[in-house]
């Protein structure tokens, strides 16, 4: 096996019995991105040199028998989490040049581990998209088919995770963002309750439903991850003070005694009949194990679209009012009026699927259409909410599809915007009712192309949803294959 | 039509965004087509239903109004495309 193909957990084991030095892992890492980067895209900005300095300095602490979990570990993150004197372009241009002057928080909690930053991973342009091509800064395809996107928003982290290029990501989780990319490119990907991790230094899509989370190659790194991005944190207002357990204790315990929920509204005509199959088998799958199987319904599912995308996009239509050209960021041309200015410097800055959104969120709170709009999405998200709640009084955990499709060829959607929103049916409600969502391998399409299966849980119960996507793990060898790049 | 390209124009405005007139074209068509899918939530009856903004039910976090380290203002100031002095400047208000 070669270094690059290491789990966070088997790098660990291998730099504390000192058969490796982060040094060397890292040098690795850094070869194998140095191969494949040029077919695969995932990085924005690339930190070597940092990462060269900063694998060194963890030996050090390591030799000093002072070694955590991430010591020493090279990860990649997404280029919308803040990080101190390097660039975070959220892959849009009004951002291109930006250098945060703080870090944020997941950064402090990962910085104080000593783990290795690899570079800052590529994204849709302010994650508002499900495939990566938003970005404004470059393309990143697939690593299991080139010709195929690697999913969205959290394209770059996902498809590093599956290429190598890093041990284990971190990523955003807006409608789907962590989920239906690492579900797309074969990886393990977590989006935790909202609330769970710090926002602080995320930047802003859409507030009410936007969360950080892990994706790695496994649900052992998911939990070791999960164990140091969780956490109070009072520079976050919707931060909750809650104890974080230490996910890896429960995650050998298995699905016996567990009910697990099948929604039967998602499984749905039009979806894809080899995706549909491979999560049939791995319910069946979860049942050997032990579990007992409950078909539920979540009589609100066909309305999560509408909701979030009225939601999702008047929140960030006050979120982006920030983007003017006047204290940070790209400033475009010389006008003589500030109005003008500001809506040079804005047209130009943002990309097309950030200005649509923009305007549909603007449209959306305006005068005369708040009440149809916002308030009638606002009130449907209750509904929705309240569908979990009584599934949960039911079952442990909900286990359901994450994309209706293997990931789709680059440019076969991006023409018509409708059809892209549509593709997030399966991850959105989980946001809008702010409950965790679990992604992880459950088979391949006949193409060869990764599907994912979706483990949802009520809020605060990742450990429930961590164990179960073990004891899946334990009977399957998907989230063992990588690509061939 | 839920949307004519006059009040594509004038939501631009508000948004501060300058869309030339194959994109107000562009967007007239695209909004509309997302906004007659979204009509399907008048099928439900909402009547009565609280609306949810936080699915968390968190109250006000509130704390001690007590000076802490901040961002010094130099630095902040770098971070503008034009400063002077102790302030960013923009072009003329009025």
């Amino acid at each position: 096996m070669e270094l690059h193909d290491l789990t966070i957990a088997q790098a660990h084991q291998k730099l504390k019995n000192k058969e490796i030095s982060s040094l060397e892992l890292t040098r690795a890492i850094l070869n194998r991105i140095a191969k494949v980067e040029p077919k695969v895209g995932a990085y924005i900005t690339l930190t070597a040199e940092l990462a060269l300095a900063q694998a060194q300095e963890a030996d050090q602490r390591i030799a000093s028998k002072r070694i955590g979990p991430l010591t020493g570990i090279p990860l990649g993150i997404k280029d919308l989490i803040s990080t101190k004197g390097i660039k975070t372009t959220c892959a849009s241009r009004i951002l291109e040049d930006y250098v945060p002057p703080y870090d944020a928080t997941v950064m402090t909690r990962l910085r104080a581990e000593e783990f290795v930053l690899l570079g800052k991973t590529n994204m849709d342009e302010f994650a508002m998209g499900s495939s990566t091509e938003s970005s404004a800064l470059q393309v990143t395809r697939n690593p299991w088919n080139p010709a195929h996107i690697p999913g969205g928003s959290s394209g770059g982290s996902a498809a590093a995770v599956a290429a190598g290029e890093c041990l284990g990501a971190i990523g955003s989780d807006t409608g789907g963002s962590i989920r239906q990319p690492a579900s797309h490119c074969g990886v393990v990907g977590l989006k935790p309750t909202y609330g769970r991790v710090s926002r602080y230094g995320l930047v802003a899509y859409a507030s009410s439903l936007d969360q950080i989370g892990p994706l790695t190659k496994d649900t052992i790194d998911c939990a070791l991850l999960m164990n140091v991005l969780c956490g109070y944190d009072p520079q976050d207002s919707t931060s909750v003070s809650q104890n974080v357990p230490d996910y890896t204790a429960v995650l050998e315990k298995g699905v016996k005694g567990l009910t697990l929920g099948i929604p039967r509204e998602y499984f749905i005509s039009g979806m894809d009949p080899e995706v549909e199959q491979a999560v049939r088998t791995a319910i069946t799958v979860l049942e050997n194990q032990g579990a007992q199987c409950l078909e539920i319904s979540l009589p609100h599912t066909e309305y999560a679209i509408a909701v979030y995308y009225i939601i999702a996009t008047a929140e960030a239509s006050s979120n982006l009012a920030r983007y003017d050209g006047v204290s940070f960021g790209l400033r475009n041309g010389n006008e003589q009026r500030l109005i003008e200015m500001v809506q040079q410097t804005r047209s130009f800055g943002f990309g097309s699927e950030v200005i649509r959104r923009i305007m549909l969120g603007t449209y959306v709170l305006s005068s005369g259409y708040y009440d149809a709009y916002y308030m009638k999405a606002s009130q449907v998200r209750t509904l929705i909410h309240q569908d979990f709640q009584q599934a949960f009084q039911k079952c442990d955990l909900i286990v359901t599809p994450i994309s209706p499709t293997p990931a789709f060829r680059i440019g076969e959607k991006s023409s018509d915007p409708l059809q892209m929103y549509l593709t997030d049916i399966f991850t959105i409600s989980a946001n809008l009712a702010g409950i965790p969502g679990l992604s992880l391998p459950c088979g391949f399409s006949s193409q060869g192309l990764p599907i994912g299966l979706q483990i949802l849980g009520n809020h605060f119960e990742e450990e429930k949803i961590l164990q179960a996507g073990r004891a899946f793990e334990r009977a399957t060898d998907h989230h063992l294959r990588r690509p061939v790049i | 039509m839920k949307i004519s390209s006059e009040e594509v124009e004038h939501v631009a405005h508000l948004a501060r965004l300058h869309l030339s007139a194959s994109d107000i074209e562009t967007f007239t068509q695209q909004l509309n087509s997302i906004l007659l899918y979204m009509e399907k939530l008048s099928e439900l009856n909402t009547s009565g239903i609280t609306p949810t903004t936080h699915v968390l039910h968190l109250s006000n976090a509130f704390r001690e109004d007590q000076v802490r380290p901040s961002l010094p203002r130099e630095e902040a100031l770098e971070l503008g495309p034009e400063q002077g002095g102790s302030s960013f400047v923009v072009p003329k208000v009025i």
